[in-house]
């Protein structure tokens, strides 16, 4: 569902700003997320994501523009819209003197459930988000995908309309981050809103079906990932390394090799929509680079072609 | 384990409800006694400890002394019955401090607690008057247990020792306000060091728990008359020895300070709460 089609928009955004003093950390942004939907915020530190979504989550006021969640204004209606949001933080919020299970019934009162409700639901939580074992204990000796995961249980709590995750496997080893995915498709399936923010392209190519790309309080594109691949990169991307100090002496002899040419620090990216034959050419001219590695084009191209640097740095 | 969907309910945008500021302030003081159910027996024996060992060195040790040397130096009064409901309101103070302090730093930058409550329908009103309606809930468990430890001595002139216990709540929350409202704006414990060392401990010392404040310095005497400590220490001990009535206007000035001080720390904490969680 594009935003055209959805009569009312979960989130309405227009020039929607954000500004600390003389800061600007959002400078009019616009975007609407429809039900269903899962939308992401996909941009380097320090581009304006965790302001945008600290206003979405109705807890920082908007400066400027026009925000609208569930239809009703954060400005007037905070309390009110953050009782159906469930929010997953960058920092863990968790009570660590509490223990497991107690993180989530006392969460659940403060959306007004009653104490036979909330036990119900932590369990069944806990139970979704495998941690039903570790109930009864504390949360400081928890690992961080646990305590993700938890965050994840607590948050969804009152049924939230939408899931607002703000980097939600930053830190987490590979395991811990595709057990979380797994649980957030399963959620997505059964038609929660998700929006999330992050820096890893194959997260934002997992789990968004819409994502923008925001650089420096920005937002700079806008698209499904597969749309803005086709529409800011080439289909492959032949990525030649060479032996140390032989890159800064190949002036002239890389332009034409594709449709477009990226100098990294350790490597060049061919861009084509023919890898191979692009590797070939490279071949031909005499170029002896030490790796040659043929792959599709991802996220993190249309990251380096719309900012010219890549997403982590 | 067989894990499939979440349990979970999709319901209609529409369906937004709202709620009452209390009843956010209700499940925030709910938060409170939860963590307190895991660590309440070291607490109260903490509670019940530091009086006796107080009333032991000072009251009967101190104060066979004090009475043998002078028996009409505090108006013909034991020392013990004349010190205690001022180290009642005392103690009760410097664990209001504690309580403002470290639950607080907790709160806002150790495990961010507050901010997890934020993103709830919780009101920094809520987050802020739950914190406080706690420290005055541990300030009436305190002081009782003292009350009851004074009465086991034997310590107390009159029933009215039962009435030190609400002006030890009141002067609780005079100092738990402003120090809670500070401790919003801080990260770490090196101001309360400060606080503790040059504030509560000099408080304690010499607001006329343990000798009478004329026998201060001139120039420290209006400091006394500034800070809310001598004022609870004073109109508790007046409550139980019954001696209110020779000096109603002084007392009532007591209860006046008192609860300005109480309602000065109320709005600063809510104020710097709400600074603080709305960036």
């Amino acid at each position: 569902m594009t935003p055209d089609e959805s009569p009312t928009p979960l989130i309405h955004a227009r020039g929607l700003t954000k500004k600390f003093g003389e800061f600007t950390a959002v400078d009019a942004v616009d975007f609407d997320v429809a039900s269903g939907e899962s939308f992401g915020f996909l941009g380097p530190n320090g581009a304006g994501k965790t302001s945008t979504m600290r206003m979405v989550g109705c807890v920082s006021p908007v400066t400027a523009g026009t925000l609208r969640i569930l239809g009703l204004d954060p400005n007037v209606d905070g309390p009110r819209i953050r009782g159906r949001l469930g929010v997953v933080p960058q920092q863990d919020t968790l009570d660590t003197e509490l223990s497991v299970r107690d993180n989530l019934v006392i969460y659940a009162r403060y959306f007004g459930m009653s104490h036979a409700e909330a036990r119900t639901k932590a369990d069944a939580l806990l139970e979704f988000v495998q941690l039903a074992e570790r109930a009864k204990d504390k949360v400081e000796p928890l690992s961080g995908g646990m305590k993700r995961r938890l965050t994840i249980a607590r948050a969804l709590i009152n049924d939230p309309s939408i899931l607002l995750l703000d980097e939600p496997t930053t830190g987490l080893d590979p395991q811990a981050r595709h057990l979380l995915w797994d649980r957030l498709y399963r959620l997505k399936q059964q038609g929660v809103t998700l929006v999330l923010t992050t820096h890893y392209m194959d997260e934002a190519e997992q789990l968004c079906d819409r994502l923008v790309v925001m650089d420096k309080a920005r937002i700079v594109a806008e698209g499904s990932p597969l749309q803005l691949i086709e529409r800011y990169s080439t289909r492959e991307v032949t990525e030649l390394r060479f032996a140390v100090g032989v890159q800064e002496t190949l002036d002239g002899q890389l332009e034409g090799l594709g449709e477009r040419i990226e100098r990294l620090p350790d490597r060049v990216l061919v861009y084509s929509n023919d890898g191979e034959a692009a590797a070939a050419a490279a071949n031909q001219r005499g170029l002896r680079p030490e790796t040659v590695l043929v792959r599709r084009s991802s996220l993190e191209d249309v990251f380096l072609r719309l900012t010219g640097r890549s997403l982590v740095d | 384990m067989a894990v499939s969907g979440a349990p979970y309910r999709l319901r209609s945008a529409g369906d937004l409800p709202r709620r009452s500021p209390l009843a956010g302030l209700g499940a925030a003081y709910e938060h409170m006694w939860l963590i307190y159910r895991r660590t309440w027996r070291g607490s109260i024996f903490g509670s019940f400890v530091q009086p006796v060992l107080f009333l032991l060195a000072m009251g009967v040790g101190l104060g066979t002394y004090v009475d043998t040397a002078s028996p009409d130096a505090l108006g013909g009064v034991p020392y013990i019955q004349w010190l205690a409901p001022a180290l009642l309101v005392s103690t009760v103070m410097q664990g209001s401090v504690f309580e403002a302090t470290f639950p607080v730093l907790g709160g806002f930058n150790w495990d961010r607690r507050y901010h997890g409550m934020y993103a709830t329908p919780l009101t920094p009103f809520a987050i802020a008057f739950g914190q406080l309606g706690w420290v005055v809930t541990r300030a009436l468990m305190v002081a009782s247990i003292f009350a009851f430890v004074i009465l086991l001595f034997g310590a107390a002139a009159t029933p009215g020792i039962v009435l030190a216990i609400p002006v030890a709540m009141l002067t609780a929350l005079a100092f738990a306000g402003p120090v809670a409202a500070f401790m919003s704006t801080q990260r770490d414990t090196a101001a309360f060091n400060s606080i503790w060392r040059f504030g509560v401990t000099p408080l304690f010392l010499f607001s006329g728990t343990f000798f009478p404040i004329d026998r201060l310095p001139d120039f420290l005497q209006p400091i006394a008359w500034v800070l809310p400590l001598w004022h609870g220490v004073d109109l508790a001990r007046a409550l139980a020895l019954g001696t209110v009535g020779q000096q109603p206007l002084l007392h009532l000035a007591h209860l006046v300070i008192l609860l300005a001080g109480a309602i000065v720390g109320l709005v600063a904490t809510y104020v710097m709460f709400k600074r603080k969680l709305e960036r």
